[in-house]
Parts: C-alpha cells; sequence; structure tokens
C-alpha cells in the first residue's frame, strides 16, 4: 500500500489543481479570491506534488487504472521514477510560480480573473497528467489539453494582433508535433488494438519500424521542446505570454517533451540504434549553437530568454544522443552519464530560466518595458529583482559553483569518455561535438552578460526608470524559493545525483552510484576519483573563504576608506545614457562574426541623404528556407483548388453528376 | 596529511606572493629588449604598495557589485592558484576541481568583471566589457580544447593526474601536444590581455580592452585587480609549463625533491615571461576584428590536436 500513497498524492494535486481552476470560474471577477487565494493555495498544491515526486523517484512503481475516458479505454496512470523526476520538477517550479503569479496578475484590468485561474490550473494539471499517462489515449488527452491551455494563456493580451499571430504559430506547430505523435503511437502499437504502454513496452518492432517510432518522436516532441527547425514558435510565443506563464512554459513545459522523448525512446522501444544518438546530437549542437547565436543579438528581454531557453534544450537532446550512442553500444554506466547529465540539466533549466522569466516579469511591471534598449540601472532601485537576477544570471551562464556548471561538467565528462566507444567514425566526430558544445556554452556567458549588464547595470536610460519599484513580497518569496533551489543544485550534486540513479536504472540499466559513493559526499566522481572529481561546497569553501580573508586584510592592513566623485572614463565630462552600449550595439560583434548564420537586412545611409538613418533586422533563415516555401506552397495548392470554386450552383451540381459518375465507373 | 596542506599552503602563498615578481620580470625583459633600462623587477610591489595606502575614489552610482568585484576577482585567482601544480603535484585541494572547473573559474571572474565595468555605465566600460567577452567567448571554448588532448591521453581531467601521466610517460613527444601547445600560447595571450590582442601598457582610449574594464576602479580596489593579472598570468605561465614542459615536478610530502622542482620552476617560468616579452617585442596589436580570426584559428588548432589523438596516437 505504501507504494501507491505517492501515487494518491499526485493524483490528488492533479485533482485539486482542477478544482481550483473551476472555483475561479464560478467567482469569474474575484480578483482578490482567484489571485490572492487560490494561486497561494495551488502553490503548496506544487510542493506537496514536488514531495510526492520526491518520493516517487525512489519507490516502486504503481499503476492504476481509473474508470474514466471512453467505454473500453479507460485511464491508465503509472508513476515511476521517470514521472516522478518530473513532477518533482513540475512540482517545484510551479510552487515558485504560482506564489509569484498571486502578486503578478493584479495589475492587469481587461482579463478576467478566473479565466487565467482557470487556463492557468488547467495547464498545471494536464502536465501532471502527460507525465503520469500510462497509455497513448490518455497520453494525448492530457496532452492537447496542455497544448490548448497554454494556447489561451499565450493569448492572453489577444487584443494585440501580434499576440495573436504568436499564439497561431504555437497552435500550428503544436498540432503538427501532435500528429506527429499520434502516429508514433499508432506504429508502436503493432497491430496489437491497444493503446496502453505496457504493450507497447512488450511489442517487438523490426529496426525499420523502431527506426520511423524514433524518427515520429523526435519531430512530435521536437516540436513542443524545440529542436531545431521547429523551434520558431519560442522565441514569438514566450514574449506574448504573461511572464508567469512564460516561466511555466519554458521551464517545464519543455521539459515534458523531453519526459516524452525519453520515454519513447529508452522505455518503450526496447533497443537503440547507434545512429540515432548521432542524430539527435547533431540536432541538438545546432539547436544549441542557433539558439545562443540568436540570444546575442535580441533586443527584447523576453525573446533573448526564449532562445536561451532553446539553446538549453539543444544541450539537453545532445545528452540525450549521446546516452543513446552509449547504449546501443552496451555501455550502460556511460550512458548513465549522459543520461544523468541530461537529466540534471532539465531541473536546472527548469529552476534558472523560472527564475530569470519572472525577474523579467517584475522588471515589466515595474518599467513596463521589455525593449533593452528601454532598460537600465535597475539594481540601484530594485535590488531584490536584480540580485536573485545576478544568482540566475551567474547560474545559466554555466559558472561554478552554481547548478549550470554541474550539468555541463557532467556532460563533458561524458563527452571525454567516448574513445572507449569501438567505432572509429564516431570517435572521429566526437572533437568537433564537444568542440560545438563548448562554444555554445561560452557564448551563453556572452549573452548572459549581456542580458543583465543592459537590463540592470549603467545609468537607467529612460528618466522613467528612476521611479521603478522593487518587487513585493509574493514575488521575493519566488524569487527566494527558485533561487535557493538553484544554489542547492548547484551544491548537493552527489544528493541529486543519488537520487537520478533510480531513474537511469530504469531507462539504461545501469547507476552511477557505485562510482559516487566510493568517494564520499563530497566529491562528485562520475567515473574514478583519479579520472574526474569535483566539489562544489569545498569550491564555494575556497571562494568565499579567500574573498572574504583578502577583505580582512585589506582593511586590517591598510583601510576601508572610500570617496564618491563623479565617474572619470578618461576624463569626458558629459556622460548620457545614451553613451553606454545598448543591446544592439553589445550583440554586434556577434553579429559580425557569425554573419553567414543570420539573415540580416540593413539600410545604410548615403552621403547625400538629408536625414540620415541607419536600420538593420536580424532574421533566422529557416523562416525563408523552410516555412515560407511551405507557406507559399500551401497558398499556391488552395489557389488551384479556388479555380474549381466560382459560386454558381450549377457548377456545384455539375461536380457532384461527374463525382458520381467517377464512383459509379471505379466501384461498379 | 598535515604536509600535503603545508605543501598546498606553502605553493599558494608563493604563486600569490610572486606574482607581481613575474610581471615585473616580463616588463624587464621587455625594456631590455627595446633598450631601455627600465623599472627594475619590483616595481609592480612599488605600485600596489602605492595603490593599497591612497583612499579609494569611486563614482556616485556605483553599485555594491563595483566593490565586491576586485575581491571576487582576487579570491577566484587565489582558488586558482590552489588548483594548479605549480612545484608539486597531490595537492588535497586539487579532487575539488579540475581543469574544467578551473575554466570555469576563471569564467566566474572574468563575468564578475565585465559585469562590474557595465555597472558605472559610462562608454569605455561597457566597450570593455563587450570586447573582453568577444575574446573570452572565442578564447574559453579553445582553452577547453587544449585541456581535452592531455586528458585524453591521461584518461582525466584532474590537472594533478595528467601532469603525474606526462611527466613519467615513455613517450616523449605527442604529435598532437604540438597543437595544443601552439593553441594554448594564443589562447594565454588572448586571455591575459597581451599583445597582439590587446596591450597592458596601453590607454589610448579606443584600442583597449582590458584597460577599459578596470577604468574606473582606483586605490585598493584597483591594486587587487591587477595583482589578480598578475596571479593569473603566472598561473597560465604554470599550467603551460606543467603540461608542456612537465619534468622536473614534485610530488607533495617529497620534501627532498621541494628545492629541484623550485629550481625547475623558476627557470621554466622565468623563460616563458622571457619568452613572452620577446613575441610581445616582435609583433604588433592587431585590429578588435582580427582577433576573432587569431582565436578561431587557436580553436581550430586545439581541435585538430584532439583529433590527431584520435588518429595517431590510439
Amino acid at each position: 500500500m505504501s507504494s501507491y500513497a505517492p501515487l494518491f498524492a499526485v493524483i490528488g494535486v492533479m485533482l485539486f489543481w482542477v478544482v481550483l481552476g473551476l472555483a475561479g470560474l464560478a467567482r469569474s471577477h474575484d480578483a482578490r479570491l482567484v489571485f490572492r487565494v487560490l494561486f497561494p493555495l495551488g502553490s503548496i498544491a506544487g510542493a506537496i506534488l514536488a514531495a510526492a515526486g520526491l518520493a516517487g523517484i525512489s519507490g516502486t512503481p504503481a499503476a492504476l487504472v481509473l474508470p474514466l475516458g471512453l467505454p473500453g479505454l479507460p485511464f491508465h496512470l503509472r508513476l515511476d521514477p521517470l514521472s516522478s523526476f518530473f513532477l518533482l520538477l513540475l512540482g517545484f517550479a510551479a510552487a515558485g510560480i504560482s506564489m509569484y503569479s498571486a502578486a503578478y496578475f493584479r495589475k492587469t484590468e481587461n482579463i478576467k480573473p478566473g479565466l487565467i485561474g482557470l487556463q492557468y490550473h488547467l495547464f498545471l494539471a494536464s502536465m501532471l497528467a502527460v507525465c503520469l499517462a500510462d497509455d497513448a489515449y490518455f497520453f494525448l488527452v492530457a496532452w492537447e489539453t496542455m497544448a490548448l491551455s497554454s494556447y489561451f494563456l499565450v493569448i492572453t493580451d489577444h487584443k494585440l494582433p501580434e499576440v495573436r499571430r504568436a499564439g497561431f504559430l504555437y497552435l500550428l506547430i503544436a498540432h503538427l508535433g501532435a500528429i506527429s505523435i499520434l502516429l508514433c503511437f499508432g506504429v508502436m502499437q503493432n497491430n496489437a488494438g491497444e493503446y496502453t504502454f505496457e504493450l507497447m513496452r512488450a511489442a517487438r518492432l523490426s529496426d525499420f519500424w523502431a527506426t520511423v517510432v524514433f524518427l515520429l518522436a523526435l519531430t512530435g516532441f521536437g516540436a513542443k521542446a524545440g529542436f531545431l527547425p521547429l523551434h520558431i514558435w519560442l522565441p514569438e510565443a514566450h514574449p506574448a505570454a504573461p511572464s508567469p506563464v512564460s516561466a511555466l512554459m519554458s521551464g517545464v513545459m519543455l521539459k515534458t517533451a523531453i519526459y516524452g522523448l525519453l520515454r519513447v525512446t529508452f522505455d518503450l522501444l526496447e533497443q537503440q540504434i547507434w545512429w540515432w544518438g548521432v542524430v539527435a546530437l547533431a540536432i541538438g549542437l545546432a539547436t544549441a549553437l542557433s539558439g545562443v547565436m540568436f540570444a546575442a543579438v535580441q533586443t527584447d528581454m523576453k525573446r533573448l530568454l526564449a532562445y536561451s531557453s532553446i539553446e538549453n534544450i539543444g544541450i539537453v537532446l545532445a545528452a540525450i544522443g549521446l546516452a543513446i550512442i552509449f547504449h546501443a553500444y552496451a555501455m550502460n554506466v556511460l550512458a548513465a552519464l549522459a543520461l544523468i547529465a541530461a537529466l540534471y540539466h532539465c531541473i536546472n533549466h527548469a529552476g534558472f530560466k523560472s527564475l530569470l522569466f519572472l525577474v523579467t516579469g517584475s522588471v515589466m511591471h515595474a518599467t513596463s518595458e521589455r525593449n533593452l534598449g528601454h532598460l537600465g540601472g535597475l539594481i540601484r532601485r530594485m535590488p531584490w529583482v536584480a540580485w536573485f537576477g545576478l544568482v540566475g544570471t551567474l547560474a545559466i551562464a554555466g559558472l561554478p559553483p552554481l547548478n549550470g556548471f554541474v550539468s555541463e561538467w557532467l556532460l563533458l565528462q561524458a563527452f571525454l569518455l567516448t574513445p572507449g566507444l569501438p567505432n572509429s567514425y564516431l570517435n572521429m566526430l566526437v572533437p568537433v561535438a564537444t568542440a560545438a558544445l563548448v562554444l555554445a556554452s561560452a557564448l551563453a556567458a556572452y549573452v548572459m552578460v549581456k542580458f543583465y549588464g543592459v537590463v540592470f547595470l549603467g545609468q537607467p536610460r529612460e528618466e522613467k526608470l528612476k521611479q521603478a519599484q522593487d518587487a513585493s513580497n509574493w514575488e521575493r518569496a519566488a524569487f527566494v524559493w527558485l533561487g535557493a533551489t538553484c544554489v542547492l543544485l548547484g551544491l548537493a550534486p552527489v544528493a541529486v545525483i543519488g537520487q537520478l540513479d533510480s531513474v537511469s536504472l530504469l531507462l539504461v540499466d545501469a547507476t552511477l552510484s557505485g562510482n559516487i559513493a566510493r568517494s564520499g559526499w563530497l566529491f562528485v566522481t562520475p567515473a574514478s576519483p583519479e579520472r574526474a572529481s569535483y566539489s562544489a561546497p569545498l569550491f564555494l569553501a575556497g571562494i568565499v573563504g579567500s574573498v572574504v580573508a583578502t577583505f580582512l586584510l585589506v582593511r586590517w592592513l591598510y583601510h576601508g576608506r572610500v570617496r564618491r566623485a563623479a565617474a572619470w572614463d578618461c576624463g569626458y565630462p558629459q556622460q548620457t545614457p545614451r553613451m553606454q552600449d545598448t543591446a544592439e550595439g553589445f550583440g554586434q560583434p556577434i553579429k559580425q562574426i557569425f554573419e553567414p548564420f543570420f539573415r540580416i537586412e540593413r539600410h545604410m545611409p548615403k552621403p547625400t541623404d538629408e536625414r540620415p538613418y541607419y536600420w538593420s533586422k536580424t532574421e533566422d533563415h529557416i523562416w525563408f528556407w523552410l516555412y515560407l516555401p511551405v507557406a507559399k506552397a500551401a497558398e499556391w495548392v488552395s489557389k488551384l483548388v479556388g479555380v474549381l470554386h466560382h459560386g454558381r450552383i450549377h457548377l456545384y451540381l455539375i461536380y457532384s453528376f461527374v463525382t458520381l459518375l467517377a464512383l459509379l465507373f471505379l466501384i461498379r | 596529511m598535515i604536509q600535503f596542506v603545508v605543501s598546498q599552503l606553502v605553493q599558494s602563498l608563493l604563486v600569490v606572493v610572486s606574482a607581481p615578481l613575474m610581471l615585473g620580470w616580463v616588463n624587464q625583459c621587455r625594456a631590455w629588449l627595446q633598450n631601455r633600462t627600465g623599472p627594475g623587477m619590483a616595481q609592480p610591489y612599488r605600485v600596489l604598495g602605492k595603490l593599497f595606502v591612497k583612499d579609494a575614489v569611486i563614482a556616485h552610482n556605483a553599485s555594491p557589485l563595483f566593490r565586491l568585484t576586485p575581491y571576487v576577482v582576487f579570491g577566484c585567482m587565489v582558488l586558482a592558484a590552489s588548483i594548479v601544480p605549480v612545484l608539486a603535484t597531490d595537492l588535497p585541494f586539487s579532487p575539488a576541481a579540475d581543469v574544467i572547473a578551473l575554466v570555469g573559474l576563471f569564467a566566474l571572474a572574468r563575468v564578475f568583471m565585465a559585469l562590474a565595468a557595465m555597472d558605472i555605465g559610462t562608454a569605455f566600460g561597457s566597450m570593455g566589457a563587450r570586447r573582453e567577452m568577444l575574446v573570452a567567448c572565442l578564447a574559453e571554448p579553445a582553452l577547453l580544447m587544449v585541456f581535452f588532448t592531455p586528458s585524453l591521453i591521461s584518461g582525466s581531467t584532474a590537472l594533478n593526474n595528467i601532469v603525474e601521466t606526462l611527466a613519467h610517460s615513455s613517450l616523449a613527444i605527442y604529435p598532437s601536444m604540438a597543437f595544443a601547445a601552439i593553441a594554448f600560447l594564443m589562447v594565454m595571450l588572448a586571455e591575459n590581455a597581451r599583445v597582439p590582442i590587446d596591450n597592458p601598457a596601453t590607454h589610448l582610449e579606443l584600442t583597449m580592452i582590458h584597460e577599459a574594464m578596470i577604468l574606473e576602479y582606483s586605490a585598493r580596489h584597483l591594486a587587487l585587480i591587477e595583482w589578480a593579472n598578475a596571479i593569473k598570468l603566472t598561473i597560465y605561465s604554470a599550467i603551460g609549463v606543467a603540461l608542456f614542459l612537465p619534468w622536473g615536478i614534485a610530488r607533495a610530502g617529497e620534501w627532498l625533491m621541494m628545492p629541484l622542482s623550485i629550481a625547475a620552476f623558476v627557470a621554466k617560468i622565468a623563460a616563458a615571461g622571457a619568452g613572452l616579452a620577446l613575441l610581445e617585442t616582435m609583433s604588433a596589436k592587431m585590429r578588435i576584428f582580427r582577433a576573432p580570426e587569431f582565436l578561431g584559428m587557436a580553436f581550430m588548432l586545439a581541435v585538430l590536436g584532439m583529433l590527431t589523438h584520435f588518429l595517431l596516437e590510439r
């Protein structure tokens, strides 16, 4: 019975979220009730979900059949380590984001609180259901509910045309993905006529059909996760959505796609073929590099973060690709290492990306500006937001001793262990792949310095920024919660890996705990202590110790006297905020170095222009190489069909008559 | 145990205290090469001493981040000095951080420096920060790739084990390490703001990178940053000699080996400093947009080194 306790807790949280949503609908205009009572209650439920997920990771799998759904197609639920891990991720992120939402939505006037509450809590409950589903039918019901509820959240500001456009694009790509997932499950059921995951696990597919399943899953889940070239909806939808929704979508929803990919690839399919891993690795690295390059040239802070999410998802996919390669060659411990790096990066990204999106939400509330070109100097007006933003910035830039570094470190270790692979072509590819990965992570630091420096440091670029107010208490609580998670995940990698072991045991039949246990709780040693070790607590102690010692020594030996004066700046007396680097300026070197990757339109002034101006626009080649041709082809086809439509009844009668004749002739 | 800790402390303190001397030696060599008398090797100490006693002047709008940064940068470099095996391997602190963490540590210091440079909101500060991050985002991957070649050879990313393996290996010359060595030299020049990427002696507005970032600092803050830079240069030289000329390094606790180890280290690092001065005298500073080509070449050489390892040495 005890193994069922986490499952029941999880189901309870799901129902509770649905009830919260409906309760808000009952008193739809009562903003106080919805935001100040229901959202905090939802936040507590999130914390309970996180605890249940934590309990479920190490517990035994528990399954349940709910007598809901269609006749003959009941809902199958199952809680195993993999779903528990993603529920833990959902729970802790939702706890922070709901807490934040309690304060965030208060000021917006043209929305219905009850509707927002319903969509928000349905979104949470459907993400939970995706992780819990144990048959394809329930999975797809949950998946579509998730897509729809998030679509309505994205178009909260539906009066703006660009928001509606972003929402449409999101819905379109989401459905492309859903079709792909539907086909994927259709192939996997292997003529059994049953759609439970239990039967799919038992089904034996030929290599060809297994490959079809994998590629369909990669496309379908890739559309939701934002793998190249299906990433284009992310930078449109994230800025359009309210900040807590962006945080949920980026921090959690992208991870449900990773969950689906892992579930299909490692759990439902019996074995993997090595070149799948190469495909995943290549797409992952291309996604990571393109995401980070585009992030570097953005001028909208939420678009910048959306592109950075694409980068991080690419890194996760690269790690999954490596895990597939190792597992296909039966090197299970190394597969476990790569897989744990992927999962670790997932949970890290949920922490710091949610935190940063919430930070941008507070900045937008205080300044009603999203454009980096109009911000600046907020560290002096909004210290809470700024200092927690710094935690998120350092974490996402992959700097030790915070959490982003740990997962990148684990992934690099996995890369360095590839010489053991018995395939010499792969061995050649690995240096190139490693190079791409380290380049992406170095560029991420560039991007984050740009983000933080332009928003929070320097002089305020607009007069009104001097009146900006710091975040409210609810928002601060959310920052503390998510910031503390980033720090803890960074400082206690041994404990985290210990938990992740049961997931890797389930998926690739191996754990790292044998290697970890040898060197105690202080050191992470993925392979052996001689090979590599890292100790975040010692590292932090070293930095803090030497910083404090330096500070005290300088004070003790010399003095701490400080005078304030005007900025020096090589003696220029007239310093205006416009002399600082703008976001465009800061991204300019990247634009110049990686010019072939961008599609840049420029207008240069001529010497004879009476009103000279400079203008440039940076776009993604993929729009012009892939999406516009497809759109044009669709338009062309519909025009051809349009030729048949004249709007005269006798013509349509002739069409029916001809069709009838043709059918009679064909079928007889 | 106690002797390990002692050797750790001795080594870290030695690097921190002698770092300005290394800088002085490079400057002195440069002066000789340019037919100048030079200020003497102790000049950096005099400069630091002068800066420490002065009152710090900071801008009106400087945030706490600005005042914190010099300490963070200095602390990071002190920590780095205790990770790198200079005189002996088997340091007790070294399991806490391997080469990847070391690169991360340098990145941490750099990100703080760049953020502090943007804090005041002057034209030069943000220009310096942008250029520094540009150089770094190309130099850092190259540096990691340089480190990965010896870690593949030795099967470890811990600097200690890499140096042990290389110092006691039967095969004296690895072709892949030749590529890595050239790439490392190029990265070292870039990361330490030396000619041809940057010129530590310049305050010409439009050409400076590192100096532009620290324009607003004065007195003890400036002293800490300058000292940290000297430590960084010394550490880079120490990594270079440890990876590419590892002979003569002792194991921790081998007290008898220590004098020999110290002598070998001093000789190697003096040669490295003289070489650096020679390089700087012979070459001119590049335009900033030539820097990506230079660093891109370093990156490609490092990747080639790794490929060579896979092709020839396995």
